[in-house]
C-alpha cells in the first residue's frame, strides 16, 4: 500500500481496519513534503504538533474498535487564508507574517471535527490576489507536473500539494477562479460550491460577495466528501445559507443519461488554445455518449465578465483591506512619527505590488465622481451576467466549458502585464459573480503533457448535479 | 490617459498608501491600461438594470418585503454572551505590534 496515493475512503478504511495508522499516514506525508517541497514550495507552515495530536486521537478510536468519522485520520492541508487557532496565518502576505489567529475558520473546524488531520498551511498569492501564485510574498509555487511552470492561482499551493501527493485533499478559496484554475493547471479536481453553501467565517476577506471556500482533491468523490463535511449554515456568517445539504456522495452514482448539458459558444472563442479546445470538445462528446443531451446555449454578456469582476472585486478588496493598519495585528513600520504616518508606512511596506494595485483600482472605482461610472455600472452588469445564467439554466441542467483558455504558463511569462494575467480567469470569474457552483476536472493533457481542465457549472445550490457529471466523466476517463 | 499623476496621489491618500515615485509611475500606467479595458462596460445600456451587490438575494431574501424585513432569514434572537465568549485581554492583545496589559499603543495622534 502506497500511503501517499490513498483517497479519503481508502485512507480511512485502512486505518479503521488497522492495516495502517493515522500516525503512519501523517509521517509518510511529512516525509514526502520534506523530500519534494523544496522544489515545489507549496507549504508555508507545518503544524506537526497539531497533526500528531489529532492522528493519535484517531488511532486510539481505531484501536478501541470505534467507528471512525468520515475523514478519520486523513491528512489534509489548508490554504493560508483560513485562520487556524494558534497557528500562524499569513494570507501569503508580509503584513501578516507574525499573525497567530485566536480562533479557527469554520470550514477548518468542521474538517477536524470530522477526523481530518491538518498537516500545515499552504502558499498562495498574497490575499488570494493572483492567477499564478507568483504574488506570494514568501516564494512562488511551482507546478509539480513541470516545475518551470506556474501551478495557477491563487490556491496554487492547495493544487500543487494534492498533485504532488503531499496531502490527500486540501482547502482552497475561489474569488475569481482561484480553486478551479489551479486545479486545472495541476491536473486535480477543484470544486467551488455555491456562494453561501460554505461559511466564510475565519476566511481572510478579499471580496466578501465573491469569496468561496472549497476542496481540491485527487478525485470527484473526495471533493464530494469534503463538501458534505464543510457545507451548511453557520450562525457566525450571516451570508451562509440555511439550505439543506444533500448527501453528495450517495448521489454520485445516479445516472447522467438524460441530463441536458449546455455548451456556450462564448466560451470557445478567440484566445482559446487549440489543444484545450479539442480536449474539452472530446469530453463533451464523451458526456453525450453517456446519454447527456448537448444543448447550445448563449451567455451573451460573457465578454464583460472580466471588467465587471475587476471593478467589483477590487472595490470590495479596498474596503476589506482597510483593516490592516498596524494597530491590532500585523506588521507595523518602525519609527513612525504620527499615527497617520504609521498607517501609511505600515501598509506601504507590508503590502506587495499586486495588492496595492488592486487597492488603488478599487479605491478609484469607489471614489467621488467615479462611483456611478465604475462601481455601480459593474454591479448592474453583474445582474446581466447572472441573468444570462438564469436564462441558460431554463434549458439545461449544467454548462460545460474549458476551465482556463490555456494550460499552465511559464513562471515570469505574465508577471509584468497585469491585464494579461487577469485574462487567465476569463472562463471562471462569471460563476463567482453569479454565485453558481463550478467544478474543474482533468480532461487530458497537451502534447507537452500539461493537464487540461474541464469546467462544469451548475445551478445555485445544485452541486449534486455537477459532481454527478464529473464523477461519470472521471470514471470514463480512468 | 484618464488617470493622471495627480489622481494617483489623491487615490493613494484615500487608501492610506504612500507609494514611492517609481510605484506611482507604474500605477499611472497600470490603472490606465486596466481602466481602458474596463471602459467596454460603457457600451452596455444598463439604465433599467438593478445593481447586484450580493448573491444572498438568491436564498433567504423575502422579495415581497421591504427594507430590513427582506433579510429576516439572517436574523436571530440575541444571545446573552454572543455566539462565542469575548477574547480575554491577553489573547486579544497578543498580536498587537505594541500594547500594554490593557490597550493597543499607537504613535501620537495630534502633532504639536
Amino acid at each position: 500500500m502506497d500511503l501517499n496515493q490513498l483517497t479519503i475512503d481508502a485512507a480511512r478504511s485502512a486505518i479503521q481496519e488497522r492495516k495502517t495508522t493515522s500516525m503512519a499516514l501523517v509521517e509518510s506525508h511529512y516525509e514526502r513534503i520534506q523530500k519534494e517541497d523544496s522544489a515545489i514550495g507549496a507549504f508555508l507552515t507545518l503544524t506537526k504538533e497539531r497533526a500528531m495530536e489529532q492522528a493519535d486521537r484517531i488511532d486510539r478510536l481505531a484501536s478501541e474498535g470505534k467507528m471512525l468519522p468520515p475523514l478519520g485520520g486523513v491528512p489534509v492541508a489548508i490554504k493560508d487564508v483560513m485562520c487556524t487557532r494558534g497557528v500562524r496565518t499569513t494570507a501569503g502576505s508580509k503584513i501578516l507574517e507574525n499573525f497567530v489567529p485566536p480562533y479557527d475558520c469554520t470550514a477548518v473546524a468542521r474538517l477536524e471535527a470530522a477526523g481530518a488531520v491538518v498537516l500545515g498551511k499552504l502558499n498562495c498569492d498574497e490575499f488570494a490576489m493572483g492567477s499564478s501564485n507568483e504574488n506570494s510574498a514568501y516564494h512562488p509555487v511551482r507546478n509539480p507536473r513541470d516545475t518551470s511552470r506556474v501551478p495557477g492561482g491563487s490556491s496554487g499551493g492547495s493544487a500543487a500539494a494534492v498533485a504532488a501527493s503531499m496531502a490527500v485533499v486540501t482547502l482552497g478559496s475561489d474569488t475569481g477562479g482561484s480553486i478551479r484554475q489551479p486545479a486545472s493547471f495541476c491536473g486535480v479536481v477543484g470544486l467551488m460550491p455555491t456562494y453561501g453553501r460554505v461559511s466564510r467565517y475565519g476566511l481572510i476577506a478579499f471580496a466578501s460577495s465573491l469569496d468561496h471556500i472549497g476542496p481540491l482533491a485527487k478525485n470527484v468523490k473526495d471533493a464530494a466528501t469534503v463538501l458534505k463535511t464543510i457545507a451548511g449554515r453557520d450562525p457566525m456568517d450571516t451570508t451562509s445559507a440555511d439550505v439543506p445539504v444533500p448527501d453528495y456522495v450517495a448521489e454520485l452514482e445516479n445516472p447522467v443519461s438524460g441530463l441536458r448539458i449546455g455548451v456556450a459558444k462564448e466560451y470557445f472563442g478567440d484566445g482559446l488554445d487549440a489543444e484545450v479546445r479539442k480536449a474539452v470538445e472530446d469530453a463533451i462528446e464523451s458526456l453525450a455518449k453517456l446519454g447527456c443531451d448537448v444543448v447550445p446555449v448563449s451567455l451573451p454578456h460573457s465578454e464583460y465578465a472580466i471588467p465587471t469582476y475587476y471593478i467589483v472585486a477590487t472595490a470590495e478588496a479596498s474596503s476589506n483591506l482597510a483593516r490592516f493598519d498596524g494597530v491590532r495585528y500585523g506588521f507595523r513600520a518602525k519609527n513612525a512619527r504620527t499615527l497617520s504616518d504609521m498607517y501609511r508606512r505600515s501598509r506601504d511596506e507590508g503590502f506587495g505590488q499586486e495588492v496595492k494595485r488592486r487597492i488603488m483600482l478599487g479605491t478609484y472605482a469607489l471614489s467621488a465622481g467615479y462611483y456611478d461610472a465604475y462601481y455601480l455600472k459593474a454591479q448592474k452588469v453583474r445582474t446581466l451576467l447572472t441573468r444570462d445564467f438564469d436564462e441558460a439554466f431554463k434549458k439545461v441542467d449544467a454548462i460545460v466549458t474549458p476551465t482556463s483558455p490555456t494550460a499552465a504558463f511559464k513562471l515570469g511569462e505574465k508577471a509584468n502585464d497585469p491585464l494579461a494575467m487577469y485574462l487567465a480567469d476569463i472562463y471562471t470569474v462569471t460563476a463567482d459573480l453569479a454565485g453558481i457552483p463550478g467544478i474543474s476536472i482533468p480532461c487530458g493533457v497537451t502534447k507537452e503533457k500539461l493537464p487540461i481542465g474541464l469546467q462544469i457549472l451548475g445551478k445555485h445550490f445544485d452541486e449534486a448535479t455537477i459532481l454527478r457529471l464529473g464523477f461519470a466523466y472521471e470514471r470514463l476517463s480512468i | 490617459m484618464k488617470v493622471t499623476d495627480k489622481d494617483v496621489a489623491y487615490v493613494a491618500d484615500l487608501a492610506n498608501l504612500e507609494l514611492t515615485e517609481e510605484e506611482r509611475t507604474h500605477m499611472v500606467r497600470d490603472l490606465n491600461s486596466i481602466l481602458e479595458y474596463v471602459d467596454k462596460l460603457s457600451r452596455l445600456n444598463t439604465d433599467k438594470v438593478e445593481p447586484m451587490a450580493q448573491v444572498s438575494d438568491r436564498y433567504g431574501v423575502d422579495t415581497t418585503k421591504v427594507a430590513s424585513e427582506r433579510f429576516a432569514y439572517a436574523s436571530r434572537e440575541d444571545i446573552l454572551f454572543g455566539l462565542r465568549p469575548s477574547l480575554p485581554h491577553e489573547e486579544a492583545l497578543a498580536n498587537a505590534p505594541d500594547a500594554d496589559e490593557n490597550f493597543f499603543k499607537v504613535p501620537k495622534v495630534i502633532e504639536r
